[in-house]
């Protein structure tokens, strides 16, 4: 027994410690593999010993292990053993692995709660910091709710030591767990003004970091970091401290001017080039002076110059012109050996585009492009000539002739991935700029003619992608073409059918334009014989497609096959057939904006989340609900009907989707065109649309659908005549008139510049009610939003850390009113000596010791013919003490436009309505909005009050102009506004015991009320003084409430509301 | 800072650090990645590159790179400094250091590290008070260790005399 003690001690000592396996791994290099899967059998084997020592020795083997890629999550609970052992060596190995194997996904994690709690109020400091080192790395929700409270309470620990560490981790806390913001940040505040400078240092650190994603709540820290700023020598702290001036300065302007003198100073004294380049960004942040810059770009090593380029990108946004003049010095940096600097560069030429420059630089980008070795960053050059060239519609482009002739260039690199790009770009030019057609039509028909150049080599399958658009561009616009015959031959070459399938469906479906175009051109000219031949040729050639594997490409055309088929036979009993070949393919098309879909507003009633059908029971055993699903249930015959008539539009739809397809060649591209329209009035300059309203079709009686659709057709192909007609004198005119410009933005120094060609850039379709604004929907899985609280609000009693508990507390919740007779004996006793009372019905209301008011305002009395308006709510500003926010929801009754609204009021001493600063009493404010008839909209506006005692009514005028057809009249409307005494209250939670304490605390005084007359269901009562005043119930019992609320100034108002016998009424 | 990471110029991890959760696949995927991004860049390039929606602050000395991650927001100088003051807390613990006193006592690297930063913000910018901090732990665990020790010989011994 003894010796076998001895043998196991003497084992120990052969085990491999950490440098044995480091050392055998170098020297496994081979298998190394397999070394490593005995050397974790070995640590299995230490991990069943008893022997801490042993254990630890393992754990440490295993956490290496981990950084070389291995998993090591089984040993998660022996990580724990380790970490929990009493000495501080082997704590130090256990948390040093937990930090690196543990994640919010460890289940295990959870045991190691009352581990840490202990570790954390250790005698040991350096048990405490190991601890919360760790901490640091795998905290969790569930553990930051836990340990908060104990991590709080280290921040004011007597060593520094453990105070910094406490500071640094409550960040990762309140990431965790926001709800512990709030209650920790005074003491966090305090930290700030620390003895030692790196518990300073790390509190400025948190507070930046919370501060930067949440300004806002954080602008009443100014002066203190101002002063720290001022005093502090630390460049680290420095840095964080303008970081964080950079984020509040747009929120309070006056901020920028105060800073700008010690930031100069820092500027110009500083020898540190990182504090430099915070001082640059916020500078540029804040006071946009751009003079500082220069410093940067005279220093010319790499890392410097990629930050200066940073910067100027920075100033561009803002100051494009001063940008503008480092021209030479940014198309230098293109040269660089650097990649990434070379990019940077790329990025400023974006913005510093005009229409003067932009083919210069664009001419250099070519040069660059041709040199460029390395494809992903020649695709990139690529990418952004586009880009630049494209750049708010077109805006720079003069000579829309030299844009296609650039494009057509890009066609000729090798191996970009970017064909597609080039593609959609000739695309997009020539079905929106009207005037380029014509030469585009050119171009593309040479493209074709070479197209064995481009998909000659399968490698350079990425280019071929512009012969979609060339087919595409020359079959729609063929009445541009010179010699559409040749053209056709060219896309009716064998070689065709080695493109990619989707590039020979529109070949084909393309051709088939072309061929009509040359009908109609042989047979104006009489040559019936030569248009037979085409035929002939079309039949010949296009069995090639049909054989094609590729669906769509071999669906098309034996369709076509067959049509061209019977066109022959036509042709054969000398019928003319041009015109109704044509007639196949009339219309045109427009661009349709790639967010039409998003802003086409919900219809009233819809409600998209709703089921269609019942919604499977969870009650339902797993194989009865195929059945419920599918099978039409006896009792369910209310829906048949429903989902009939859905059939009936799913169908209709169906048919109108069929017809469009037909119609609309923008189809195969699986275009993000959401809504397809058709074009239906003349005029070139705008483009009105006629939605397919599917109703329409259905209004005109006895005729199927199909043959409305027919008869729309017809009639769109007539305007479609017309509307060539008047092109066509139009262009005429626009040969003289050439120098006219089209009104998109110009900036002044640009206009003398006249485009070269008339620039007819159709703007893209938006449905009718398109919603407006729905932009960047933000994120909101971002972790910091759950930070923007307000921190300026004192702690409600509510707000506390969870403080652990032998048994959590729940005596509290079962008093709710289920506990009669003991909760109701003791409550009216209590409620007695309290509070006041307020009456629902006249909303006027007595408030004892602290006051309040309440305000309301009614309806104006003169029924105006006009407007109409209401006020409905008034609100506590949290801010500020002393504002109110009035919003007024004023709505156009009548039937023309109202504008040039003014609201005024006439100021009384304790009330005074906020004007924007240089206005006068007199001077009313403006509503930021008009308003078309029969539409409502919503304004605020602040009042400052100084006593919230009184109530107050102001008498007040809105003007505004009314705009009928025959002119405009200016009209004026009276109203009042009363502030009554709850319009200055916040709503604020508070809980039972809470409440119970202040009214024990006997600050409160005392004032009671009865009202008569009051119909209403109690708790329709309770709702509407929560509503309206702005209380939040404690706690209700049968037909006895008490209730709390905040004034803006912080008094507590208690208010406790009983029904006497059934009309109820407050006690 | 987002996380840290030492790899060798043969692509070889020498020590990680994670300061957001991150999932040991995803991990693993992101070090492969960045290695292949950083080590195929030569001397001369500047230090800083944009990755994913981060920014890769990263530094070679001798045969380590040392790298980091910091957010689009963060000063990439100061995080330049960051690196260069964790090699000198290194280099004045181990006393010129050498990749293989970081491979031999990879615990040691991390625990400096941990003094120097946590959850990815700097703790501790004077040098001094890091090491400090360092010592007077490992000083604790000596001690231990040697108690340890003693103890174990004790043991042994009394067996012995025992027999």
């Amino acid at each position: 027994m003894a010796l076998k003690m001895v043998k196991g001690s003497i084992d120990r000592m052969f085990d491999k410690n950490l440098q044995d396996l480091v050392r055998g791994i170098r020297n496994h290099k081979e298998d190394e593999a397999k070394y490593i899967s005995t050397c974790i059998d070995e640590i299995k084997q230490e991990l069943k010993q008893d022997n801490i020592a042993v254990k630890a020795n393992a754990v440490c083997k295993l956490t290496y292990l981990q950084m070389l890629g291995y998993d090591v999550s089984w040993a998660a609970f022996n990580i724990i053993e380790v970490m929990s052992s009493s000495k501080f060596t082997y704590k130090r190995i256990g948390y040093l692995a937990a930090s690196q194997c543990f994640h919010e996904g460890t289940d295990v994690i959870m045991l190691t709660t009352n581990q840490i709690r202990k570790d954390l109020s250790s005698p040991n400091q350096y048990d405490t910091g190991v601890a919360l080192t760790g901490l640091s790395c795998f905290v969790t929700p569930d553990l930051a709710r836990d340990l908060a409270n104990d991590i709080m309470t280290l921040m004011s620990h007597t060593k520094p030591y453990i105070r910094k560490k406490a500071v640094l981790i409550m960040y990762k806390v309140f990431l965790k767990y926001p709800e512990s913001l709030r209650p920790a940040f005074p003491r966090l505040k305090e930290k700030l003004e620390d003895p030692d400078p790196g518990v300073q240092s790390a509190a400025v650190n948190v507070i930046c970091e919370l501060a930067r994603r949440n300004p806002k709540n954080y602008l009443s820290l100014a002066p203190l970091f101002f002063k720290l700023m001022t005093s502090s020598t630390n460049n680290w702290v420095l840095i964080k401290i303008i970081k964080l001036f950079g984020a509040l300065t747009p929120l309070e302007p006056r901020l920028g001017k105060k800073l700008i003198e010690p930031l100069t100073n820092l500027i110009h004294s500083t020898s540190a080039m990182s504090l430099l380049y915070e001082c640059v960004n916020t500078v540029i942040a804040v006071t946009k002076i751009v003079l500082i810059i220069v410093r940067i770009n005279i220093l010319s090593c790499t890392v410097v110059k990629y930050l200066g380029l940073l910067a100027m990108s920075k100033i561009l946004k803002t100051h494009p012109k001063s940008v503008q003049s480092h021209k030479d010095l940014i198309l230098q940096c293109l040269d660089d050996k650097d990649e990434s600097i070379r990019l940077r560069a790329l990025d400023l030429l974006y913005g510093m585009v005009s229409k003067k420059n932009l083919m210069e630089i664009v001419k250099k980008l070519m040069i660059h492009v041709d040199k460029a070795e390395g494809t992903t960053y020649r695709d990139e050059l690529l990418t952004k000539i586009i880009d630049i060239c494209s750049q708010s519609n077109y805006q720079y482009i003069t000579n829309f002739e030299w844009y296609i002739s650039i494009l057509v260039e890009l066609t000729r690199l090798e191996g970009t991935r970017h064909g597609h790009l080039i593609a959609s770009q000739m695309l997009d030019v020539a079905i929106r700029v009207k005037a380029i057609r014509g030469f585009a039509v050119a171009q593309m028909a040479m493209l074709l003619d070479n197209a064995h150049l481009l998909a000659g080599n399968t490698q350079r399958n990425g280019i071929c992608e512009v012969l979609y658009a060339a087919a595409w561009i020359c079959g729609e616009f063929s009445e541009h073409l010179e010699d559409p015959l040749q053209t056709l031959e060219a896309m009716l070459r064998p070689k065709v059918t080695t493109l990619p399938g989707h590039i020979q469906a529109v070949y084909v479906q393309n051709a088939v334009k072309l061929f009509a175009a040359v009908l109609t051109r042989r047979e104006t000219a009489g040559e019936k014989q030569a248009a037979q031949e085409t035929t002939e040729m079309l039949i010949e050639k296009l069995p090639q497609f049909v054989q094609s594997a590729d669906l769509e490409v071999q669906e098309r055309a034996s369709c076509i096959l067959q049509l061209v088929k019977y066109i022959q036979k036509l042709q054969a009993k000398e019928v003319s057939v041009a015109e109704e070949v044509t007639a196949l393919f009339a219309g045109e098309l427009n661009p349709v904006a790639p967010k039409a879909q998003k802003k086409v507003p919900v219809p009233e009633g819809l409600d998209l989340d709703a089921w269609i059908n019942e919604p499977p029971s969870e009650s339902e055993s797993e194989d009865e609900k195929p059945k419920a699903i599918f099978q039409e249930d006896e009792p369910k015959h209310s829906r048949p009907r429903l989902t009939e008539l859905d059939e009936q539009e799913l169908a209709r739809r169906r048919e109108a989707r069929k017809q469009e397809q037909a119609n609309n060649p923008f189809y195969i591209k699986s275009s993000p065109s959401p809504q397809k329209s058709y074009q239906d009035t003349p005029g070139v300059d705008h483009i009105p649309v006629v939605q397919i309203d599917l109703t329409v079709p259905l209004k005109v009686p006895g005729m199927p659908i199909s043959d409305q659709y027919l008869k729309l057709e017809e009639e769109r192909r007539l305007k479609q005549k017309q509307e060539k007609k008047d092109k066509k004198k139009k262009k005429k005119k626009e040969k003289h008139g050439k120098s006219r410009r089209h009104d998109s933005a110009h900036t002044e120094s640009e206009e003398d510049i006249a485009p070269a060609q008339r620039v007819d850039i159709v703007t893209e379709e938006m449905p009718e009610n398109a919603l407006p604004s729905d932009e960047d929907d933000k994120d909101s899985n971002d972790p910091y939003k759950a930070l923007d609280i307000d921190l300026d609000k004192p702690l409600a009693d509510s707000e506390k850390l969870p403080v652990r508990t032998h048994r959590p507390s729940r005596t509290e919740g079962l008093k709710s009113p289920d506990v009669d007779t003991t909760a109701e004996e003791q409550r009216p006793k209590k409620s007695k000596e309290k509070d006041k009372k307020k009456d629902k019905e006249r909303k006027v209301c007595y408030f004892s010791g602290h006051k309040d008011h309440l305000f309301n305002l009614l309806q104006n009395p003169s029924n105006h013919q006009h407007l109409n308006y209401k006020v409905y709510d008034i609100q506590g500003n949290l801010q500020d003490g002393s504002q109110v926010v009035v919003s007024v929801i004023f709505e156009n009754n009548c039937t023309d436009f109202l504008k040039s609204m003014e609201f005024n009021v006439l100021d009384s001493l304790n009330t005074r309505l906020v004007r924007p600063s240089g206005a006068s009493v007199h001077d009313g404010i403006a509503v930021p909005f008009q308003l078309p008839p029969g539409v409502s909209n919503e304004a605020r506006f602040v009042f400052t009050v100084q006593s919230i005692v009184m109530p107050q009514k102001l008498k007040g005028t809105l003007t505004f102009i009314v705009k009928t057809e025959d002119g405009s009249t200016h009209e004026k409307l009276d109203f009042k506004l009363h502030f009554t005494c709850t319009s200055y209250l916040i709503t604020t939670p508070c809980y039972s015991d809470a409440f119970a304490k202040l009214l024990e605390s006997e600050e409160l005084k005392v004032n009671a009320l009865k009202l008569d007359s009051i119909n209403m269901p109690f708790h329709h009562l309770l709702a509407k003084i929560c509503f309206h005043h702005h209380f939040s119930v404690v706690e209700r019992i049968d037909s006895c409430a008490s209730m709390y609320s905040r004034s803006i100034q912080g008094h507590h108002v208690c208010l406790l509301v009983k029904s006497v016998s059934m009309p109820s009424c407050g006690q | 800072m987002r996380f840290m990471l030492l790899f060798s110029r043969q692509g070889k991890l020498r020590l990680q650090k994670w300061y957001t959760a991150t999932s040991e696949r995803e991990k693993k995927k992101m070090v492969r990645e960045l290695m292949q991004v950083v080590l195929a860049r030569k001397p001369k390039m500047c230090s800083f590159l944009e990755w994913r929606d981060l920014k890769i602050v990263y530094k070679r000395y001798a045969s380590l790179y040392f790298c980091c991650a910091v957010e689009d927001q963060d000063n990439e100088l100061i995080t330049l400094e960051v690196i260069h003051r964790f090699v000198e807390l290194l280099d004045k613990y181990f006393g010129s250091v050498c990749e293989l006193d970081i491979i031999f006592n990879f615990e040691k690297a991390y625990f400096i590290l941990d003094e120097f930063l946590m959850g990815g913000e700097i703790q501790d910018t004077s040098k001094k008070s890091v090491l400090k901090a360092i010592e007077q732990a490992d000083l604790l665990q000596e001690v231990w260790e040697k108690i340890e020790n003693l103890a174990k010989i004790l043991e042994t011994l009394a067996l012995f005399i025992k027999q």
